[in-house]
């Protein structure tokens, strides 16, 4: 009864399709019989799209506000930017592809399976050149890892500046992936010249302009680092690398190359740009940390939160959030809804999957106060999320990257969601 | 190996079942072998090491243990993966021979490709090029980005300067102060710039630049001639300002108690609220963040999204000549998407990196006020030639070559249908 009642009005919040029938379908429900219950409607008469309408499905247009979205005056040009996954909007875990987050160099670009190439070189027995169809024969994993850009709440080290989930944590997504491991690659080409493992390197690029290029440590390319072709059971997008991407699970974002055209054994790190000038770490003292690869556990609610105003009455509420780790499992979510002062273990909805993103969720009564919600993750190490004083106490405030911090939403007695920081 | 196997829980019933997983099992643990091997290999070398010295025993000793201990920990590891076998697929078997994929690389093609640079130099052509040389090259193919002296324009990257200021709250990190290898410039401007036109400078051409941008951040004199040969006498500024990662001492043993539940603070203040202002979504997810604009200092104006702010261009655009193909005219604010970087469309569009070009056809070219064109759009405004839309067709399909020595930095548009579009789509916007 009641709960009808509340959909109807949370749509009319929402302004999509109740506002076609121009009543407000929340007042007639307080005393009134419900006309969308009472009077046939179109859609119970006439009817539908046929098969084939659209070959490729699209979300249907009431949900065209799930969508990606960039800050502009982030970067330069939007050819070498980033934009930020809707996560405010979204639930589960799986990140569908077309609103993941994009992050380019040179752009996105179009490169055909027919005209994909992949070389493995540098100190192997035998250097390769591996066609698409070469990467099929070999035998393949399927894993569902998250994806997280090392400058992901990068803006919020000096302090509360964005307004939405979107923004604050929107570069990351989670998907299912396929693809074969890369140690199957390098046992193809062969590592005798490399002698000890230990301190080789293995250097991958992509084929677009940028060329990206990063240094990746022999232990962790044997360990689970993916090259994949597939995403959620299709195609990668062209904007996630289509045809051949590198998944490194747990690390960060910029690692994970794109467009993949060279995997080079090495005897030391290239010190390419990518990993100098960018996606290295300022400290107070102005030394900078290097190598950073893993990304630390963390979480935040994604709703309420600024683009999630609570747009019900007092009562049953569902406070919900992922939660990630690069080291493994998250074990245990905490929810404050006073800025700290307390908390309560939230559900899991899903036990974690190692270095893929958990949801969770905590069910309860709102009783219309305001509120400071907070989340904080635990994974299977036992780290705990760490606030942002924490963080700000042990390396300053001059960082862009790796700022997992505890994240505070202020909710007013109006359900109106703010990011703001607490003591 | 097989001592380990043993000691595997195997989580499957049946027959064929456990026959499977078991090979894939095996297969599995492989991958740990080349770690291991290697780590064999160290270990006997160590305890050869230790019967010959042994002053040194004790130490090598150590080495013996830690290794041993590393090896365990990998088998451990590979045990816990396969057993708990959590993957959505079982883990695949990795033939230790191979599977005879692929086909053997040429030289000329890893010639082609392998171009990285190492810090000790590795991998540079030979070529040289000096300070003078090189900023005439950069005024040709950087300055419309980076600024004649590498200073940077409007928000892309400033190449100089920022000394001393990495311990401050906005560290000016560029080239000079902050990169620690010479070998990271020059790779990183051989394979990735001019950006738009990347993998198109000369070895000597790239030697040049580099010596200028070292130039630009006073670390060399005038007279600099940089090298093959002296490449690796060279010493960055901030080489030494990089450590390893260190978050493992650093944070997480501090960062992993059990944490409080109860009265974890006696109060709680907001200390700071978000610099946007609300941006409560009025359609369930517009926002403002797309209509703010960049200050020098991170400040933000707020405002309501009004539809034709954003994203209505298209419609926008159509509303202004009703004649033109709606659809057309949303192909080209797609493509316009290519050149947005770096032109502005629209009322109070400003001079980018590109000129503004509103009212486009029949607009004289090079005439916009106030913007820094190249010789040879100098030359074609005192020509007295006029943008139509043969003339932009053909500098669109190929800028370099329709305008030679234009600093556009745009390789052009090869679809028929973009170009079309683009035209419709700037002969939308008048004065
Ligand atoms: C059309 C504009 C444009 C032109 C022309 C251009 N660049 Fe760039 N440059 C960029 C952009 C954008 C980036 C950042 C790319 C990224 O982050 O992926 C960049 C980055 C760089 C960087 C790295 C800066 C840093 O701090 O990491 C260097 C060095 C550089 N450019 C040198 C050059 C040189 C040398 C040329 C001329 C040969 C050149 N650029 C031409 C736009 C340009
Ligand atoms: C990387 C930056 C960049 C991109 C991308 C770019 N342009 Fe340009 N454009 C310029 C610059 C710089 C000039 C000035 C050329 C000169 O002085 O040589 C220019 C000049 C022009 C002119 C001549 C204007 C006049 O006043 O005579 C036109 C027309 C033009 N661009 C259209 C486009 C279009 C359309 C696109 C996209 C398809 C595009 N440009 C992409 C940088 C760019």
């Amino acid at each position: 009864m009641d709960s009808k009642m509340k959909t109807s009005r949370r749509t009319f919040l929402k302004g999509s399709v109740a506002l076609a029938g121009g009543s407000v379908a929340g007042a007639a429900a307080a005393n009134e019989a419900d006309p969308l219950i009472t009077e046939v409607q179109d859609w119970a008469s006439t009817t539908g799209a046929g098969v084939d309408e659209t070959p490729y499905g699209m979300p249907i247009s009431f949900e065209k506000d799930v969508v990606r979205r960039n800050v502009e005056w982030l970067t330069a040009s939007p050819i070498s930017s980033i934009n930020f996954t809707p996560i405010h909007a979204l639930d589960g875990t799986i990140t569908p592809q077309g609103c993941a987050f994009e992050r380019h160099h040179s752009g996105a670009i179009e490169l055909r399976k027919e005209d994909f190439r992949l070389m493995v070189n540098g100190l192997v027995d035998t250097p390769l050149v591996f066609s698409y169809q070469d990467l099929e024969r070999f035998p393949r994993e399927n894993h569902v890892y998250f994806c997280e850009c090392a400058a992901n709440t990068g803006m919020e080290w000096a302090g509360a500046q964005l307004n939405g989930a979107q923004f604050t944590h929107g570069m990351i997504h989670n998907m299912e992936y396929t693809g074969v491991p890369l140690r199957t690659l390098l046992n193809e080409a062969g590592l005798s010249p490399a002698g000890d493992l230990t301190d080789k390197w293995v250097y991958v690029e992509g084929a677009d302009a940028s060329s990206n290029g990063r240094s990746i440590p022999m232990e962790k390319a044997l360990d689970d680092v993916l090259v994949a072709f597939k995403a959620n059971g299709e195609a990668l997008r062209m904007e996630h690398g289509y045809p051949v991407r590198l998944v490194v699970p747990g690390w960060e974002g910029n690692m994970w190359v794109k467009w993949l055209r060279r995997i080079e054994v090495t005897d030391a790190a290239v010190g390419s740009r990518e990993e100098t000038s960018k996606y290295t770490d300022v400290y107070e003292d102005g030394t900078a940390r290097k190598w950073t690869w893993v990304m630390d556990a963390k979480s935040v609610i994604t709703s309420p939160s600024p683009q999630m105003p609570v747009s019900h009455a007092p009562g049953p509420m569902v406070i919900s959030g992922l939660a990630w780790s690069g080291h493994g499992k998250i074990t245990r979510v905490d929810v404050s809804r006073d800025g700290g002062i307390t908390w309560q273990k939230a559900r899991l909805g899903k036990q974690g999957d190692s270095k893929a993103l958990t949801r969770f969720y905590l069910d309860g009564d709102w009783d219309g106060s305001a509120m400071l919600l907070q989340s904080r993750a635990m994974d299977e190490t036992g780290y705990v999320q760490p606030t942002k004083q924490q963080l700000r106490e042990s390396r300053g405030e001059n960082s862009v990257y790796h700022n997992n911090c505890i994240q505070t939403w202020y909710v007013d007695e109006n359900g109106v969601v703010e990011n703001v920081e607490v003591s | 190996m097989s001592k380990s196997l043993s000691q595997i829980v195997l989580p499957v019933a049946g027959g064929t079942a456990l026959a499977l997983s078991v090979a894939l099992v095996v297969a599995n643990l492989d991958y740990g072998q080349n770690k291991i091997s290697s780590l064999e290999g160290r270990l006997e070398q160590a305890s050869v090491r230790a019967d010959d010295a042994a002053g040194k025993a004790r130490e090598e000793a150590a080495v013996t243990a830690e290794l041993e201990a590393k090896i365990a920990e990998i088998q451990a590891d590979a045990r816990v993966r396969a057993a708990s076998n959590s993957g959505l697929t079982e883990y695949a078997p990795n033939k230790e021979s191979g599977y005879g994929l692929g086909r053997k690389a040429r030289t000329e093609e890893i010639a082609a490709w392998d171009i990285d640079v190492l810090p000790d130099g590795r991998g540079l052509p030979q070529g040289r090029g000096d300070v003078f040389t090189g900023e005439e090259v950069f005024a040709e193919k950087c300055a419309s980005c980076h600024g004649d002296f590498a200073e940077g324009v409007d928000n892309w990257p400033v190449l100089a300067g920022g000394f001393d200021t990495l311990a401050d709250k906005d560290p000016v990190k560029t080239v000079g102060s902050y990169w620690p290898h010479l070998s990271t410039v020059w790779d990183y401007v051989h394979r990735s710039m001019p950006f738009g036109e990347a993998q198109t400078l000369t070895p000597d051409e790239t030697y040049a630049i580099v010596a200028y941008i070292l130039y630009s951040n006073d670390l060399v004199d005038d007279e600099f001639e940089l090298s093959h040969e002296n490449f690796s006498d060279f010493e960055m500024y901030n080489k030494v300002g990089f450590l390893i990662d260190d978050r493992p001492e650093r944070e997480y043993a501090k960062w992993s108690n059990d944490p409080c539940m109860e009265n974890c603070k006696p109060s709680v203040e907001i200390t700071m609220r978000a610099t946007f202002l609300d941006v409560t979504p009025e359609n369930g997810g517009e926002s403002v963040m797309n209509d703010a604009k960049a200050d020098d200092t991170p400040t933000f104006v707020a405002k309501a999204a009004t539809p034709d702010a954003t994203g209505g261009g298209a419609e926008a655009a159509a509303t202004k000549s009703p004649a033109v193909d709606p659809a057309l005219l949303a192909s080209g604010e797609k493509v316009f998407k290519k050149c947005k970087a770096c032109h502005a469309v629209g009322e109070g569009a400003k001079n980018k990196s590109g000129p503004q070009l509103n009212g486009l056809i029949g607009r004289p070219m090079g005439a916009v006020e106030g913007f820094k064109y190249s010789r040879v759009f100098v030359a074609a405004h005192g020509e007295g030639r006029i943008w139509d839309e043969t003339a932009l067709t053909e500098f669109l399909a190929k800028p370099k070559s329709y305008m030679k020595g234009t600093k556009m930095s745009f390789s052009g548009l090869k679809k028929e249908e973009d170009l079309a579009a683009i035209k419709a789509y700037l002969k939308s916007f008048g004065e």
